[in-house]
């Protein structure tokens, strides 16, 4: 399901699955993509990040035209113990690989795969805080 | 032939792309058919342009072949040079039938008698454009040829289309002998500049797209926003809100494509807006400011604006009036009265 901003249209609301994942997506060429994303995660319910958010950075490919800095990527995944992934998509090597790794997430997300649960996430985004 | 004619030759084949060259000297129709055949296309340019000037000192050519030569080269590149757009106004309703030679005549006596040394050259076109193309000098020097001057005017309108030169001194004195050839009384320079000669034409005429305005009190359901999202499993959730902006771009920008424009600048000359409680800049002097919009296409990047998620929809009517308008430099002024808001200068 895609949506250009949160809270999701309510008319909508009979026809939605239960969601297991969500992926904020943010344009490191548009600053206005970051305060949408801020302003959106305001209408999120607490037990979504408990690794069932996470943050994709696209575009980082054009490095000359980065809006938004690292910093406030990396503030933002902390703050929200969520795992933040960059790409770009018009590499479709990347585009592939990123869809593979969501899809893969979404798995465990979604209780898919035995013996790992979202929470994972959290707990290996702790461990590497602590190096 | 004359030195600088056989230089100036050489330089404008020089300046065309190597596999274009047959071409344009074919339209140009000076050399012979025969004589385009004793050209060896496939070496290097600056053989191939000497090849060319050899035979045109066969055929003697003289300043005003090059000249043509040269118009012919601007009228393909066209789009590589900035153009303006002037406005001529006539003083009576008279329908006065155009006469392309009384028009030529009294184009060269006006400019002449000004000015002894120019260098004026005239093509037709089938689409009814013609194109001048002068060469300015001064009482004691030979005209520069380097750094013409090119207007494109169309007969039927009032319009003309000027790519003037870096002397744009000689820009009055070229406006006046138009004025005087077309019968008009008077010329604006009109605020409107671009690359795309086409595009501009394309404004003044009204050649694109416009939408009316037509009364359709509900979105058309079903209707076709992104027809290449043909994978079912994709769920757009702000559909609704898409359709509105879809259906609002649609309204202001019409369906076709958009002229092409390279840049809009406004020049803002309004009052500061501050908390007054700041109290920054104690003189109530406008705050001058110049805000310039660049793009390969303009129109086309503002009419994608909002359907990209980077811009509320509408637009400003700022940006999205410069076809109406048929403007892309703007004044904006403070407006005097009970509303402070800024408007447009005219």
């Amino acid at each position: 399901h895609l949506a250009t901003s949160l809270p999701l249209p309510s008319e909508r609301d009979h026809l939605r699955p239960r969601i297991d994942l969500v992926v904020f997506m943010i344009d490191i060429k548009s600053k206005y993509s970051l305060k949408n994303v801020e302003t959106s995660l305001a209408y999120v319910d607490a037990s979504f990040f408990l690794g069932k958010v996470c943050f994709l950075v696209t575009g980082v490919g054009r490095v000359n035209a980065c809006s938004i800095e690292m910093n406030a990527i990396c503030k933002l995944g902390e703050t929200y113990c969520s795992p933040v992934l960059f790409c770009e998509l018009e590499l479709e090597g990347i585009r592939v690989a990123t869809a593979q790794r969501l899809v893969r997430m979404l798995g465990i997300c979604a209780g898919h795969i035995p013996g790992v649960s979202a929470l994972s996430f959290v707990s290996l985004m702790r461990m590497s805080d602590d190096d | 032939m004359d030195e600088t004619v056989a230089e100036y030759i050489r330089r404008t084949v020089l300046k065309m792309p190597r596999d274009e060259i047959k071409t344009m000297l074919q339209k140009w129709g000076f050399l012979s058919e025969a004589q385009l055949q004793t050209l060896n296309f496939h070496q290097i340019k600056d053989n191939i342009s000497q090849e060319v000037v050899q035979l045109c000192e066969e055929n003697s050519a003289d300043i005003k072949q090059a000249a043509a030569l040269d118009i012919i080269y601007n009228h393909i590149y066209q789009n590589k040079r900035m153009w303006s757009v002037y406005q001529m106004k006539k003083s009576g309703e008279e329908l006065e039938y155009f006469d392309i030679t009384d028009f030529k005549k009294k184009f060269k006596r006006r400019l002449r008698s000004a000015l002894k040394n120019v260098t004026i050259t005239f093509k037709e076109y089938e689409d009814n454009a013609i194109w001048i193309r002068v060469a300015w000098g001064t009482p004691y020097k030979k005209p520069n040829q380097y750094k013409p001057s090119y207007v494109v005017y169309h007969s039927q309108t009032p319009y003309v289309f000027i790519s003037a030169s870096v002397l744009k001194s000689n820009l009055p004195l070229l406006c006046q002998a138009l004025i005087v050839a077309s019968n008009y009384h008077d010329i604006r320079e009109m605020e409107l500049r671009s690359h795309s000669l086409n595009s501009l034409k394309d404004i003044v005429f009204k050649r694109y797209s416009q939408n009316f305005q037509t009364y359709t009190p509900k979105p058309l359901q079903g209707g076709n926003v992104e027809p290449e999202n043909a994978d079912t499993r994709i769920v757009q959730e702000n559909r609704s809100e898409k359709e509105r902006i879809h259906k609002l771009n649609q309204e202001v920008f019409g369906s076709g494509p958009q002229p092409k424009l390279e840049f809009a600048q406004y020049r803002l000359e309004t009052m500061f807006k501050s908390d007054p409680k700041l109290d920054v800049l104690d003189k109530k002097e406008p705050f001058r400011c110049l805000v310039k919009f660049s793009s390969p296409h303009l129109l086309e990047s503002l009419k994608s604006l909002a359907p990209a998620g980077m811009a509320d929809a509408p637009l400003s009517p700022l940006l999205t009036c410069i076809p109406h308008k048929a403007r892309n430099y703007f004044k904006i002024r403070e407006k005097k009265g009970l509303y402070p808001e800024s408007f447009v200068n005219p």
